[in-house]
């Protein structure tokens, strides 16, 4: 039996987690074993997962569960894997999905592979999995049952598609008091920030440590606004507090892919490609050509930011009022 | 308040990796080593707190015995001692790793009222050791945090979400793992650097086991090999990016 963790918010069903009960059909097809589901807390969106291919959907009742509570959703994890022999227990590798897995691991004393995107049943169970943010592949054994893995979101989209009779069974799981003592309180929301997120932009303009300092990307902002994009940024200007964290583009900053990137005064180490990798369009602006990031980018300007910038404004200005 | 700081010593890889021949590392003869940005702003956050709080610092690591190299790194930020937990080089899986470190710390004499670990390692990225670690004391554990608050015996942890934010109360002894931005970590000074040297480090030398998360083979993945089109050089080349705007219809 292939078994998936479930998470949601506010009644409805994460994608990433959609995206992983669609693995887990194909798993479970081929392995001609059923696909079961754990959802913890909320019932309400049991019912969807029928249509997704889910023979059982076991649904974990308990006060705790008004808030996300990962130590007891992993109890009640380890609480349906045993009772009912599951052989590959998967979910999400987003924040949450992650966590609750390790702590799964941590329960039941079992090898967790995170981040993957091949799962192999067997004995032992083969994985291939992302390390360095994505910009290494590793092949590995898990040794063990259940095999506990989570999947990279996008490894599949999510599909409706099986015949799941989509049944609910409730049931309240035993939880010990420390199981309770790590659970979230809901704080007030971050401010809302004018601008296009990061995440979501379509042109981000990006500054490296090429820039120069903090007042070096004023001429970034103007672009960007100009684009109707944001800025982005790589570790050395976070480090050297130029700009905030949240626009970091990386494996330790936000992972983009937006219409347009555009790359000025950033070297192109592995750890900074990881986040933008896949942008469909890469534009660098660089005083070094030979620098790294030359092998990642579409077009290149050699040259100095500081010079280049303020021509390349004024082009795009003519060309909008033109 | 005594803090641990959990570090791992990995290559910095530059432009690309190169993988070696028998394909289970990196090829790292000619890099530098440095730790994850996770657990830099880690060891800071600990001197932050030892300074306002009273206490002490330790940083501990597993690996080779060069890793001392990133324990002195983080001695000359403000740590006061280290422990390294020798390995022949080889890496340990999330388990056998999980286990030496809780092991260390239940035989360390210090009973650390905070640990804190990176969210994921930089190179193995596994989620886990930091959790594992936690179950392994007793003690209740936070994960992906960017606030840190200390009052009371308590701490209060803020866990950015897609929704906003997220508090995680919890007595202490507790273990927390953070993420890069959770504060800007200092340079060392060279006053600092000459400190370090006569810092304490104390070494321990576990047997492997057998890993249960076996790794076989690394590979870097296969991408549309790229070479960057010159446009041209300096402003003269403004002309020639407005085009390319116009074409993917950023304009
Ligand atoms: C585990 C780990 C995670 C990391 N995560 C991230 C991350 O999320 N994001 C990230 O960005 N980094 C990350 N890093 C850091 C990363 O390794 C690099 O140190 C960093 O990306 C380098 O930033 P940079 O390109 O701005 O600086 P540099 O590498 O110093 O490059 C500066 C570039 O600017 C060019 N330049 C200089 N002057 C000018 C000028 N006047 N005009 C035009 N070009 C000029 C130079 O030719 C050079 O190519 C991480 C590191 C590790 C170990
Ligand atoms: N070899 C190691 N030595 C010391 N700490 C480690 C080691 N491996 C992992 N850790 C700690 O555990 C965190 C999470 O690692 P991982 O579970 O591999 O993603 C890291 O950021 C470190 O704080």
């Amino acid at each position: 039996m292939v078994l998936v963790l479930v998470d949601h918010e506010n009644g409805e069903i994460d994608e990433a987690s959609l995206q992983t009960v669609t693995y887990g059909r194909e798993l479970a097809t081929a392995a001609g074993e059923p696909l079961e589901a754990l959802v913890v807390g909320d019932a309400g969106v049991a019912g969807e997962l029928g249509a997704h291919g889910v023979a059982t959907v076991h649904v974990a009742v308990h006060d705790a569960f008004t808030s996300f509570a990962p130590v007891a959703a992993a109890r009640a994890a380890s609480e349906v894997a045993s009772r009912t022999g599951a052989s590959v227990v998967l979910a999400a590798g987003s924040p949450r999905g992650n966590e609750v897995m390790a702590h799964l691991g941590a329960l039941t004393d079992l090898p967790v592979a995170a981040d993957c995107v091949t799962v192999t049943p067997g004995s032992p169970t083969q994985v291939v999995r992302a390390r360095w943010g994505g910009s290494l592949i590793e092949e590995a054994n898990l040794h063990g049952s259940p095999a506990l893995v989570t999947l990279v979101p996008h490894t599949v989209a999510a599909e409706p598609g099986g015949s799941g009779a989509g049944e609910v069974a409730k049931f309240t799981p035993e939880l010990a008091d420390a199981d309770l003592l790590v659970v979230a309180k809901q704080a007030e929301a971050a401010d809302e920030s004018s601008g296009v997120s990061l995440a979501d932009a379509k042109v981000v303009v990006s500054g490296g440590r090429g820039v120069g300092s903090a007042e070096g990307f004023a001429p970034l902002e103007e672009l960007a606004e100009l684009l109707g994009g944001t800025i982005g940024c790589s570790r050395v200007v976070t480090g050297n507090g130029w700009r905030p964290h949240t626009e970091q583009v990386g494996q330790t900053g936000t992972k983009i892919a937006p219409d347009l990137y555009i790359a000025c005064g950033i070297s192109g180490a592995t750890q900074h490609i990881a986040g933008c990798r896949n942008s469909k369009t890469m534009i660098v602006i660089n005083t070094d050509p030979e620098a790294a990031i030359m092998g990642y980018a579409d077009y290149a300007i050699i040259g100095d930011v500081g010079k280049v910038l303020p021509a390349i404004i004024e082009e795009t200005r003519k060309a909008k009022a033109g | 308040m005594d803090v641990l700081v959990c570090i791992k010593r990995v290559p910095l890889s530059g432009g690309k990796f190169t993988i070696t021949e028998d394909g289970l590392d990196i090829e790292s003869a000619k890099l530098g080593f440095t730790i994850s940005p996770h657990e830099e702003v880690a060891v800071e956050e600990a001197v932050r707190i030892a300074e306002k709080e009273g206490g002490s610092v330790t940083v501990l690591t597993l690996g080779p015995p060069d890793a001392e190299e990133q324990i002195r790194e983080q001695m000359a930020i403000g740590a006061d001692r280290g422990i390294l937990i020798e390995t022949d080089g080889q890496e340990w899986d999330p388990q056998g790793t999980a286990s030496a470190i809780a092991d260390a710390i239940n035989a360390d004499e210090t009973d650390f009222d905070l640990i804190i670990m990176g969210n994921e390692s930089a190179d193995a990225s596994g989620y886990q050791v930091g959790i594992r670690v936690a179950h392994k004391l007793g003690r209740p554990i936070a994960t992906g945090v960017k606030g840190i608050t200390i009052a009371d015996g308590k701490a209060t942890f803020e866990r950015p979400v897609k929704t906003g934010r997220e508090l995680y109360e919890m007595p202490l002894p507790a273990v927390v793992t953070v993420l890069d931005g959770l504060n800007i970590p200092r340079y060392p000074s060279v006053p600092g650097r000459i400190r370090a040297k006569k810092k304490p480090i104390e070494r321990l030398n576990p047997e492997r086991p057998q890993p249960k998360l076996e790794k076989t083979r690394l590979e870097v993945p296969a991408m549309k090999a790229k070479q960057a089109q010159v446009l041209g050089n300096g402003p003269d080349a403004a002309p020639a990016v407005v085009e390319i705007f116009k074409q993917i219809g950023v304009i």
